[in-house]
Order: C-alpha cells, then structure tokens, then sequence
C-alpha cells in the first residue's frame, strides 16, 4: 500500500513533464507553418546536442569546447555510408554513435589530466583540426607522397574524394520506418521528439546513477573522489565516451535531416552555441539545458520574426545579453540545486578569504 | 631547400604579429587565470580603426602623409582600444571575479560576438582593403639576405614590434608598476597584504593588452592589405597557442612563442602544405599542453597537476 503511495508521488512529480509531453506533441497542430515546425526540430537538435554536452561539462565539469567535433563525427558517417553504401539510417545512427565514442576515446584519454582552461583550449584545437580536415579532405594529404617511402600514395591520393571538402555531401538518404520514409518537417518533429524524450528519461537515470554520483564527486573535489576509491581518469573518459555517443547519434539524425551538410555547419561557433546552452541554462540541470536551448537557438528566431528592422542587431544584442546574464545569474536560468550550492560555496571562499 | 631563408623571414614577421597579440592573452591570463576570447576582436578592432584613419588621413591631408601623423595615428588607435579593453573590464569581468570558473568564459564569448557584430554593423560584412597607392607611400626597397627577399615594410614592422616588446619588457621588469603586475600574477592575497591595489593593476594589464593588440591589428592590416570582421578569432586563436608555447603568464615567452610559432606556420606553409597549416599550428598546442602544459620558458605549473 505504502509502496503505492511513493509510486503515486513519483507520478506526480512526473507531471511536469508529462504536461510538456502533451503540448509537445500537439505543437505541429498548434504552429500550423511549416517554418515553426522546423525552428522546433532545431530545437530538438540543440536539445539533444546540450545534453549530451551537460554529462561533460555539467556533470563532469570537463570543459569542452569542442562539442561540434563528435557531432561533425556523427554526421559525416551518416552522410558517406549513406550516399556510398546506401545503409539505412536506422543502421547508421547507432554506428555514427559508436565511431563518435571511439574517436572521443582516442582524443580524450591523452588530455583527461588536463583541467579547466587548458582542457577547454585543447578541445578548441581538436575541434578547429576537424573542421580543418573536413574542409580539407583526403586529397590535401598529398604532401605525404613526398616523403620517399610513401611515394605510391601520390597517385591513389590525388583524386580522392571523402568528405565532399568545402561543399561537403549532399543527397543524404532519408530514414524509413517500415516503409515509411520521412519527409515532411512534422515526420521529423516526432522522430526528434521521440529521441529528446528517451534522451531525457536516460539522463535521469544517469544523474542518480553510481555513474552519475561519480562524476558529482569528480566535479566537486577530484582528489576527495581519488581517495574515496573512484578511478577518476575512467569515470572522465566514460563521460566524454557517452556525451560523444548522444552527440554523434544527433549528427546522424541531423545529417539525415537536412539531407546536405558542409564543414562549416560544425564550426567552433555551434561548440560555443553548446557550450552556452549548458553554461546559461544551468549547468548540470535538464530542464536548464532545455531552457538554454530555448534562448540560445528559438529566442533569436522569435526576435528574427518580432524584430524585423533590427534583424542586424539580433547577433550584437545576443552578445550583449550574454554578458548580463552572466553578471546578474551566473548559476543560470534554472540550475540544479547542487551546482547552485557549489557556487555559493566558491563564493563564500573567495569573500572568506578577502575579508 | 633554396626557399628556406625567405620562409623564415616570412615567418618571423607572421610570428611578431602573433607575439603582439599573444602578450594581451598571457597578461591577462597572468593576473586573471581567463582566458579573454574578446582579445581577437579588440585586436580586429585595432586593424578596422587603423584601415579607417589612415584612409582618412590620406584623403584630407595626402596619401603622403609624413611619419608624424602615422605614428600619431598609431596611438591613437592604439589608445581608444586600450580603452575599449578597460571598458570591457569594468562590464564584462569584474562583476564575475568570484563566480567561478565557468561564467567568465561565457562572458568573454559574449564580449567577442558583441565585438565582432559591432564592427560588422558599423564597418560592413565585406573585406576591407587598403587602396593600392597605399603601397607606394613606402618605399619598395628590397634587400636580398643569403636569397631572400626582405620589404622595407617588414623591416619597418618588425622594429615596431620588437620596440614595443622591449618596451614591455623593461616596463614590467624595471618599474614600480610592472613589479606590482609580477607580484598581482603570483598571489592576488599577498600582493594586496603588501599594499598593491590589485583592480588598479588589471585596470592597467587590460589597457596594455589591447593596445599592443591593436599594434598588431594596424600591421597586419598594413602587411596584407586586406582585413575581415572574423579576424580576430583564427589571429585570436593562434596568439593563444603562442601564449602557450611560451608558457602561459610568462611575457618573453609569449614573444619568443609568437616568434617560434609563425616561423613553424611559414614552414609548414613551404613544405608540407597550406591548407594544413592552422591545424599544424593546433596540433602543436595539444602537443606543448600535454607533454609540457608550462611552455617552454614558463614558470608557472597548469593547475595542480
């Protein structure tokens, strides 16, 4: 009975959600244009990409700024099996996953010992070097025929063509369900919703997790956590492993979506795109990421649409609002009590150690 | 092998520009421990407002115009963004002091959109390039040393540059001022129990960043003629490398860093490949990070490593 009781609480406090989930699924009903329905499905992208940033950088505190990187990884995979091999893109997600992980594991293990800002520059490096490679293709690797060894590669490399260099790839196949296939903005409205809310339910379980705990020990105090048993440099790895896995599935739902993608749609601005939906949300917090999400990508196309004459000023007036949300929040919009507790924390120390 | 001598003085004139601009990442990053993403922007500010004086100067008072004027417009600019930088951190920064790790940064990414937007909107999104009778105010004097070809240009820019860093140098080793700005980046506590105002010295550390930035904006805009609002991120970015190859807070590192690392770009530029040479330059900073995170000359040891 008792048992009952807590089930029911539970349900309760799910009820949030599942008033979101209704109006969610009403939406394409709701916006009617085919435009709002798209800027949702952007919404949906953000989303997944901020959560999947959130287990790095918010339950972690790893400071990665190269997020775009795995997400670039996710998408090119998609793109090549798809336009070359013709695979499913429900095959090709989990795999665009799982090279996202493997190549997050390679990058990452040399630079775990690496904290704060050091780790933020050395992300920004690997993910400039992607972008760099993308652009670049197989073909620019021609300097390597000069080296006497390696001479036969001259002719194999020259024309060579992988990442479609600074157009990138286009005719990228779209995903079928049962004979399905999705065409429409509002097929791909459910799909992402889907994809957002498993996301979501994941993510819960992750935080309470022993996993999750870890990473809450590694944040607050990495050497407290050494001495309570945790292998610190695994539990960072797994971060970075599992927030590259949700980051390289998004690419692949995102390559399959826009059906063409180039280099510069993984630039360094859409890292820091992400970097500021986690960090203006509230770090560490699911409904702050979808709440980063909402400013960060919807709010400056509500001003696009409100604002038409001051449609220049959208970038200069976010740079600005970026700066004073920072001076009046700096926990952001809606932290998770325990990261607001850290900072109050820091904050005392610091006070504590002027006075 | 016969191109050698002319790759490295290209480079080491790339290399001044870098070291220029990567002194106002390591000071602040001295004093700081931030990483100021908007110094890119402020030293792409630096080029605009130099391109728009110096056209300026050439239309009302002849593209001829004697040194004087040059060297007063030269610090002119450099003043205004030094005042721009101190602007920026009075808003930008100094509300964030004791709010962590993370909402500085955030800030600073900010600031460097709001920079980069502002010169778009006011200056245009197009290429801005000097006019070609620009090039014939100097003389085209070409010294030929060993097979390469030096300009009377570079030759020019790099005493500027070296003048400027030996300036600095001697300001931070040699004054009352500069040995508070050592004392500010090695304990903010004890230097304010020894009676240093510790806000006044980041006041000044922000106000001879971005003026040494602007320098550099204004020669490289001089150098290649032609400069673009989104400059100051991948300029921004490989200052920060050098910053870094030199090791971090330590000032002649970030000029010898500067040096080193426009020479390796100008070589790789020669050797291996052009379309590689920014991710060289990247790989070469996740190299010094992991193998040797204090730089070459640095003192300072990365956060309890």
């Amino acid at each position: 009975m008792k048992d009952l009781f807590v089930r029911l609480k539970a349900l309760g406090q799910h009820q949030g959600y599942a008033i979101l989930a209704i109006v969610g699924l009403l939406f394409p009903w709701i916006a009617r244009t085919d435009r709002w329905v798209q800027v949702a499905n952007f919404f949906f992208i953000y989303a997944l990409l901020g959560l999947s940033l959130n287990i790095i950088l918010g339950y972690a505190g790893l400071f990665q700024l190269g997020h775009a990187a795995f997400y670039a990884v996710g998408a090119y995979t998609t793109a090549i099996l798809s336009t070359r091999f013709d695979v499913p893109i429900f095959v090709l997600l989990p795999l665009s996953g799982l090279l996202a992980v493997l190549f997050a594991v390679l990058i990452s293990r040399p630079i775990l010992h690496l904290r704060g800002d050091y780790l933020c520059l050395v992300t920004i490096g690997f993910g400039e070097i992607v972008r760099i490679a993308l652009r670049n293709d197989v073909s620019s690797l021609i300097f390597l025929a000069k080296v006497p060894g390696l001479r036969f590669l001259e002719g194999k490399l020259k024309d060579m063509v992988i990442t479609g260099g600074p157009n990138g790839i286009f005719g990228i196949s779209r995903p079928s369900i049962l004979g399905f296939t999705l065409r429409q903005q509002w097929h791909y409205f459910y799909l992402f919703f889907a994809f957002v809310a498993f996301t979501i339910f994941a993510m819960r379980r992750l935080e309470n997790s022993r996993l999750g705990r870890a990473w809450t020990c590694v944040r607050e105090d990495e050497l407290a956590a050494e001495a309570m048993g945790i292998d610190t440099v695994h539990v960072k790895l797994l971060a970075f492993a599992i927030g590259a896995a949700w980051a390289g599935v998004t690419g692949g739902l995102y390559a399959s979506w826009v059906t063409v993608i180039a280099p510069e749609s993984f630039s360094f601005w859409e890292s820091v795109i992400m970097f500021c939906i986690v960090v203006l949300g509230g770090t560490g917090s699911i409904p702050g990421v979808m709440v980063g999400t909402l400013g960060m990508v919807v709010l400056p196309e509500l001003l696009r649409e409100v604002l038409l004459n001051i449609q220049q000023w959208r970038m200069l007036l976010f740079g600005a609002a970026m700066i004073v949300m920072m001076v009046i929040r700096p926990e952001g919009l809606w932290p998770s009590q325990r990261f607001r507790r850290e900072l109050e924390a820091a904050r005392e120390r610091v006070a504590g150690a002027q006075a | 092998m016969e191109q050698l001598p002319q790759q490295l003085i290209n480079g080491l004139t790339i290399g001044c520009f870098y070291a220029l601009i990567a002194l106002g990442y390591t000071m602040v990053y001295g004093v700081l421990r931030l990483i100021n993403f908007a110094h890119g922007d402020l030293f792409m500010l630096g080029a605009y407002l130099g391109l728009v004086t110096l056209m300026g100067a050439a239309v009302n008072v002849g593209i001829s115009a004697s040194l004087l004027i040059f060297l007063l417009i030269f610090t002119a600019v450099m003043a205004v963004v030094a005042g721009v930088g101190i602007l920026l951190e009075r808003v930008a920064y100094r509300p964030l002091y004791r709010a962590g790790r993370l909402p500085p940064v955030i800030s600073a990414l900010g600031a460097s959109i709001f920079l980069q937007n502002a010169v778009m909107l006011i200056y245009g999104a197009r290429y801005r390039t000097y006019p070609e009778e620009f090039k014939e105010v100097i003389p085209d004097v070409v010294w030929n040393l060993g097979g390469a070809r030096i300009t009377l240009i570079q030759v020019i820019m790099l005493v500027i540059a070296l003048l400027l860093m030996a300036g600095l140098y001697l300001f931070v080793q040699r004054t009352r001022v500069g040995t508070a700005i050592r004392a500010v980046a090695l304990d903010h506590d004890t230097a304010r129990l020894m009676g240093i105002d510790v806000y006044r010295i980041i006041v000044i550390v922000f106000l001879i960043g971005p003026a040494l930035g602007a320098a550099g904006g204004i020669m490289v805009g001089l150098f290649y003629g032609r400069i673009y609002f989104t400059l100051g991120f991948s300029y921004g970015l490989k200052a920060f490398t050098a910053a870094i190859l030199g090791g971090i807070g330590n000032i002649p590192g970030a000029m010898v860093g500067g040096l080193l690392l426009g020479v390796v770009e100008a070589l790789a530029t020669g050797f291996v490949s052009d379309q590689w040479k920014n991710a060289i330059a990247f790989f070469i900073l996740i190299f010094i990070l992991i193998l040797r995170p204090t730089g070459l000359l640095g003192e300072r040891v990365a956060e309890k490593l």
